[in-house]
């Protein structure tokens, strides 16, 4: 095999500049003013700043509702996560078995993903609605009254299960491509090896789909911290009142809407800390156990 | 030789329109709906009134982002001649010094005359300074009024309710027997804790309700409002009380629909709900607590104001000016008052409505200025606290703690004492 040499050192970096540049220009500038600015008080149309210490960081988790911001948060990326994690699968799993109309099926199962995460809120929005909702009206046959906007845990529930639905038809797309590309002979050796379906899944497809799970993992968790956004935002209706929120929203909430832009820097950093760590511990510990082909 | 005398036309033509070219200038707004048509036809008027002025009104979101993308604006250099700003964010950009022309000064220097005398006592200071100058020019204002379903009181054979302790024990009970939610309301912190200080005459925060200094507490953590909260509680739980979000459509939407029989609104509700109701509805004063005053007294002006930003050259100043002149007309703000529901902000304009009858036709329409015109108090100027944005949203979240039974009244209200304590320390020190 032949090797590819650069023959000027410097090309390399030249060739790295663009995308350096792109990347100091879209995050590490924003980054380290945002750093900066978590540390100032600030009139809102000004400018002008009080250098303050820490004060915006303990102010800000010093807040009663702070804690149960993040306890939400938590509970929701985790629940979001797996959930559309999970049903993505199992729908990848079912629409690979299937041979008749198989485009159909995956047509069908892929376009929820075309719908805008704010569009998806409002869908949530009337579904869920306390009056007219179709939602609230089943689960009442059942005894249970939602109440969503006045109920925190009623909202929470709709919130998750918005999210959830909007982000399976992404990872099914990603299960299903992955599963494709297992060659047929395996699974055909597989089979004369093992009568039971289910076990050949978990002891030779899984393992297979190690790759694809991992990166959807990641996917999935910067989905339901970040992009979640617009449906939450769609479903609280601009009042944030007694609803859940994510931390993300909670950024917005002070920052844009109740111009603290001091407060809201400080959040974003230490929202900018978890995800550090949470990457690190995500590439640390698991990665480990991904073999890729 | 045509083709000459073509070309003279067209330039004649070009330089007419350059000649003739109105001064533009932005109106930014926040009326979405029914409230932006009016907006829009009150505009059309203007710039069809005359030619040398063009307003351009634009829709950009409800209060809250208004108020942000004007501060996105004026940071780059971009900001409209004149933003709406609504009571909640007054002390933001009254607080910014510089960043708006005082109303009364701009009029002022643009000879347009100002009195104001001329406007109804509850509008004139609310957005003044400390000086009592007129900063904002009051726009579309408002006040919290009872809204009842005239047919359902009659069926339950009741009369709209004065005060709290006969809604408690007549008017809530005999509307619930009729098969109703008796009351709902659309907007906490300001129908029942700004307003609620106010109409009690009570002190909402140090240093005069916020108006005299910049190291102003929030006084919110009184027995009077807890006592008020505590018997929300209790009314929900009866059935007299239906609470269904901080969401102000969420709670209107009942009313329409005729399951909830009276609804604390706004004034300015008033043009909404003649066209969305298909029944017979009429509105009184917010009641009060026998327990608490026996003296009510008028309610704040709520809604908002209209500010012109500083940075924009002269003839452009003149032309909010003029733009002013003409909104403070009596003909236009009677308009603004029969289509919309907000109250006319001058004497002028309320004379003429009640020359023209229009009372006598409409007497609910009536009920929102009469309520701002009832005895002032030391405490019903108004208020003035920065970051109230935020302190809303507290107000909101725990309120909503409160009736959903997640705390109990005294520690959602010691939360936010403390918190919102906090914020105006914050905002202190961004004066600083």
């Amino acid at each position: 095999m032949k090797k590819a040499v650069f023959t000027n050192p410097w090309l390399p970096y030249a060739l790295l500049l663009p995308q350096m540049s792109i990347i100091a220009v879209f995050f590490l500038w924003p980054a380290f003013e945002a750093i900066r600015t978590s540390f100032y008080i600030q009139d809102p149309f000004f400018g002008t700043a009080t250098f303050v210490g820490i004060d915006n960081y303990t102010d800000a988790i010093g807040k009663s509702d702070y804690l149960r911001t993040a306890n939400f948060t938590l509970w929701f990326t985790v629940i979001v996560s797996v959930g559309s994690l999970a049903l993505g699968l199992i729908l990848a799993v079912a629409a690979d078995r299937v041979l008749r109309g198989a485009s159909t099926y995956k047509t069908t199962l892929m376009w929820v993903y075309a719908i805008a995460p704010p569009v998806a809120g409002l869908i949530g929005v009337m579904l869920f609605d306390q009056h007219i909702g179709p939602i609230v009206d089943f689960f009442t046959l059942f005894g249970w009254e939602m109440q969503i906007g006045v109920s925190y845990y009623d909202t929470a529930f709709a919130m998750t299960v918005v999210a959830t639905w909007k982000h399976v038809p992404y990872n099914f797309i990603f299960f299903l491509s992955g599963l494709q590309s297992i060659p047929n002979s395996l699974r055909e050796a597989a089979a004369i090896d093992c009568g039971s379906r289910f076990k050949r899944f978990w002891t030779i497809i899984f393992p297979l789909l190690a790759p694809t799970s991992f990166f959807l993992l990641i996917i999935n968790i910067t989905y339901a911290l970040f992009e979640t956004f617009g449906t939450v935002d769609t479903m609280v209706k601009g009042e944030p009142g007694n609803n859940p929120v994510t931390l993300v929203y909670k950024v917005f909430q002070d920052g844009f809407r109740g111009l603290d832009v001091g407060g809201s820097a400080a959040q974003s950093v230490i929202l900018m800390i978890l995800v550090l760590a949470l990457t690190i511990i995500q590439f640390r510990l698991i990665e480990r156990r991904v073999h890729y082909t | 030789m045509k083709n000459l005398s073509l070309l003279a036309g067209a330039l004649a033509l070009s330089a007419g329109s350059v000649f003739a070219e109105p001064v533009k200038i932005e109106f930014w707004h926040a009326m979405g709906g029914r409230l932006g048509e009016v907006v829009n036809d009150v505009a059309t008027q203007f710039n069809a009134a005359q030619s040398d002025y063009e307003i351009v009104p634009t829709y950009k979101g409800n209060y809250e982002e208004t108020l942000t993308a004007t501060i996105a604006a004026f940071r780059a250099g971009e900001q409209p001649n004149i933003v709406q700003v609504f009571d909640a964010g007054a002390a933001t950009i009254i607080g910014a010094e510089g960043a708006v022309i005082p109303a009364e000064e701009l009029m002022e220097a643009n000879d347009v005359p100002f009195d104001i005398n001329d406007y109804i006592s509850g509008v004139r200071y609310f957005y003044a300074d400390t000086d009592g100058t007129m900063v904002g020019m009051p726009f579309n204002s408002s006040t919290p009024i009872l809204y009842y379903n005239v047919a359902a009181l009659e069926e339950a054979g009741v009369t709209p309710p004065k005060t709290w302790e006969e809604f408690a024990e007549v008017t809530g009970p005999a509307l619930k027997a009729a098969g109703y939610v008796p009351l709902a309301q659309s907007h906490l912190p300001w129908i029942f804790t700004e307003n609620f200080h106010s109409r009690h005459n009570l002190p909402f925060a140090t240093n005069d309700n916020g108006y005299t200094g910049n190291d102003t507490q929030i006084l919110v953590n009184n027995d009077a409002i807890k006592a008020h909260f505590t018997a929300l509680t209790e009314w929900k739980d009866e059935g007299l009380f239906g609470y269904y979000g901080a969401g102000w459509g969420d709670n209107q939407a009942p009313f329409e629909n005729k399951e909830v029989a009276m609804w604390l609104g706004s004034s300015g509700s008033f043009g909404g709900l003649k066209q969305a109701a298909d029944f017979d509805f009429s509105a009184t004063y917010l009641p009060y607590w026998e327990a608490v005053t026996t003296e009510p007294t008028q309610t704040f002006i709520g809604g908002a104001a209209l500010f012109a930003m500083s940075g924009q050259d002269d003839a452009e100043n003149k032309a909010t000016a003029e733009f002013f002149r003409f909104l403070t007309s009596a003909e236009v703000q009677y308009f603004w008052h029969k289509e919309t529901g907000y109250v006319p902000i001058t004497e002028a304009a309320y004379e003429m409505a009640k020359a023209d009858g229009y009372y006598d036709e409409t007497p609910q329409a009536e009920v929102g200025i009469s309520q701002l015109t009832l005895p002032a108090g030391d405490n019903t100027r108004g208020y003035r606290m920065g970051f109230y944005v935020q302190i809303r949203d507290v107000m909101n979240r725990e309120y909503g703690r409160i009736l959903n039974g997640e705390a109990s009244v005294d520690e959602a209200f010691d939360i936010i004492e403390r918190e919102a304590n906090q914020l105006l320390d914050r905002f202190a020190k961004t004066a600083g």
